[in-house]
């Protein structure tokens, strides 16, 4: 029998999944994904989890114990940094070490560390380590970590196009909204793409005929650019890329409007929001900052979002007088 | 030039100590009250840590009086502590305020950008002079710790309740009429011996450990004063960070690549494997060291949306169980009641206490029946 693989739908799941799928499957392992974010996940989660955690994390144990009694391995990788001289976030660090403190009865944990900060030799190290409670082939291991990286370039890429992730998972076609108004949607990728926590933002804004632009569909290459420019590097990923394209989106004049979705309790979007709201503010663009957690009443996340579409709209076609 | 900076307990005695023997013209802020909170909590972000915005309080209430020139620190994460000095200059700007931000970091590959923001604070001093004056100030630190940690250990003591307290007091309003590293060690080694002389009752006494967030831990304005609080309980406290410890492990032995983390590792390794940022690993190290010390408890002091003290919270309770001390974590923001807050730290006392004696009868009956 094929060992199965767990993965929670929460946090790097709409960055990493089809890379991580495509490994474990090129090794013979079986993947067993968590249900849809739901209300009994959430309460598991925020049941589990102390308090002061933000809302994904707590969302992320509730994946975990939807999953557990179900699969031979649980994938919890420890990412501390992916890209150099940046972190992700501390939690992040600690995860694993969290979620096996706060959650009884797990199966074994595929727990191996990516912290590329001060080189890259770290991530050959998580390869293996994470191939090697499957197989002892390291040479299979190797293909697979080869054809799971093109995997993930392709995942990228189709987000580059213009699709969320879970389109570019599912084979999505890029929407068709060429005219019309815009928006920026920018926020933690497991806030915006999480239909659940983010209460649907998505596909009611595009319900509107409004297109959305994530930092996810920007090219690598222009966040990088604009990060240059911040008068200090700023040091968390997410951080990064989030001021990088709300900068990008404003001053390319691509959208009409941002919205920028928090989760209670982060401590990156407590400052990382505040710096791109005054940046953003500054330059006279539309803005608007919507807290999500446990408790978020739906009616009035869509309250709000209706009334900054329908100023958006009306500033839009007061412009073309 | 009028150099100011943000409050962190007793750090601006040697804050004050180093820019004076530099010959910069020191304002040490107005002590953190109400207000300082207050004018933080206004403008910060709602969600930011607490000492964000007590920093910010004491950076306006500094500014109404005169200074033009910040000095802070700063960092390359992942806590947040690294971004502070960029999202308060900003708020600061947006306010209308002008002023100099001199960060101090340790640097990302540029000692030239170092030196630099170092002589527009000195005036062009020899950088020899600054490292002599920076070297005499980490002695300030050493001594001001001491002197703290002798008041903890009065404190529970004293039979004259409130002599260690009123002599603390009146060290930190003498302090602000000396000049200098040199009358500054010498009033702190006055105040030591008089520390010394206090008469103290030869008592067996509960011993608590304080771990957690740095500035929660330093600062007693947001503790609402914890060490004397428990020193009046009758408690000694001890707590695993200090000032002196961040200057010579974080800034000094870390810039030398020196700094040993082996003992804080290994403790933490079942628990907590790697580094989280800020203190998290730390306080589950300590944790366990604190009870490898014989302590009865240990508190846990967090701000509020602290990212890598949540994950050492989220771990504690385990470490508590398997090593059988009791833990108790406080969360700390511009909320915390007094009441509220003494109750449960009077409760945790209790607990030990309870526990403590449950213990010695326990043993008197095994040694009784053997």
């Amino acid at each position: 029998m094929k060992p199965r693989v767990g993965i929670p739908r929460a946090l790097l799941y709409y960055n990493y999944y089809p890379m991580w799928k495509e490994f474990f499957e090129r090794l013979g392992a079986e993947i067993v994904l968590s249900e849809l974010t739901n209300k009994k996940i959430l309460d598991d989660g925020v049941n589990c989890s102390v308090d002061d955690a933000c809302l994904p994390i707590k969302l992320f144990h509730g994946h975990v114990i939807d999953l557990k009694d179900r699969v031979d391995f649980l994938f919890i990788p420890r990412l501390i940094s992916v890209q150099r001289s940046e972190y992700i976030c501390p939690k992040f660090c600690g995860l694993p070490d969290m979620v096996v403190s706060l959650v009884n009865d797990l199966p074994t944990v595929i727990d191996v560390t990516v912290n590329m900060r001060n080189n890259n030799s770290s991530l050959r190290k998580a390869v293996l380590d994470a191939g090697r409670y499957i197989t002892g082939d390291v040479v299979r291991i190797y293909s697979a970590y080869k054809s799971s990286l093109q995997k993930l370039h392709e995942f990228q890429r189709k987000m580059e196009e213009g699709l969320t992730p879970l389109e570019a998972m599912h084979g999505g076609k890029p929407s068709s909204f060429k005219e019309g108004i815009k928006i920026g949607l920018i926020g933690h990728p497991y806030n915006i793409y999480d239909n659940y926590a983010s209460m649907d933002i998505i596909r009611k804004i595009r319900g509107r005929g409004i297109g959305i632009i994530t930092q996810d569909m920007i090219r690598e290459s222009e966040i990088d650019r604009i990060a240059k420019t911040f008068p200090k590097a700023m040091f968390w990923s997410f951080g990064k890329k989030i001021m990088a394209a709300s900068e990008y989106l404003i001053d390319e004049k691509k959208v009409e409007g941002i919205i920028y979705m928090v989760a209670f309790g982060c401590g990156l979007d407590a400052l990382v929001g505040d710096l791109v709201e005054r940046r953003v503010r500054k330059k006279g663009v539309p803005f608007c900052l919507i807290t999500i957690d446990e408790h978020t009443g739906e009616a009035g996340i869509d309250t709000r979002v209706e009334a900054f579409l329908d100023m958006l709209e009306w500033r839009n076609a007061s412009k073309c007088w | 030039m009028l150099v100011t900076f943000p409050h962190m307990g007793s750090a601006y005695v040697t804050l004050k100590a180093l820019l004076e023997d530099l010959g910069v013209d020191v304002l040490v802020p107005p002590p953190c009250t109400k207000r300082t909170l207050e004018l933080g909590t206004k403008y910060a972000p709602e969600l930011a840590c607490l000492p964000l915005k007590i920093n910010i309080g004491n950076y306006i209430e500094s500014l109404e009086k005169g200074a033009d020139t910040i000095v802070m620190a700063g960092g390359c994460g992942p806590c947040r502590f690294g971004y502070y000095a960029e999202v308060q200059r900003e708020i600061l700007k947006d306010l209308g305020y002008r002023f100099e931000m001199v960060v101090l970091e340790r640097p990302q590959g540029n000692v030239r950008d170092f030196i630099d923001r170092i002589s527009l604070l000195t005036g062009g001093k020899s950088i020899f002079r600054v490292i002599s004056a920076i070297k005499r100030a980490t002695g300030v630190s050493i001594e001001m710790d001491n002197l703290e940690r002798l008041g903890w250990e009065v404190r529970p003591r004293e039979i004259k309740k409130g002599s260690a307290s009123s002599l603390m007091k009146s060290f930190h309003s003498e302090v602000h009429g000396v000049k200098g590293t040199r009358e500054i060690n010498s009033l702190i080694r006055d105040y030591r011996r008089r520390m010394e002389q206090v008469e103290t009752a030869d008592e067996d006494i509960l011993k608590i450990g304080i771990v957690g967030e740095i500035y929660t831990v330093i600062e007693p304005f947001v503790s609402i004063g914890i060490a004397e609080k428990l020193g009046d309980l009758g408690v000694e406290v001890d707590k695993s960070i200090t000032l002196s410890y961040w200057i010579v492990n974080h800034l000094i032995k870390e810039a030398l690549h020196m700094h040993d983390k082996r003992e804080i590792e290994e403790a933490a390794k079942p628990y907590l494997k790697n580094f989280v940022g800020g203190h998290g690993q730390e306080s589950i190290a300590n944790t366990v060291i604190y009870k490898k010390k014989c302590y009865d408890g240990v508190i846990q002091l967090l701000p509020f949306t602290c990212m890598p003290e949540i994950v050492a919270q989220s771990i504690l309770p385990r470490v508590s169980h398997d090593h059988d001390i009791p833990a108790m974590t406080l969360v700390l923001d511009e909320m915390t009641g007094e009441a509220g807050y003494l109750t449960r730290l009077e409760a945790f006392v209790d607990l030990i206490k309870r526990k403590k004696e449950m213990a010695r009868d326990h043993e008197k009956k095994l040694l009784s029946r053997g």
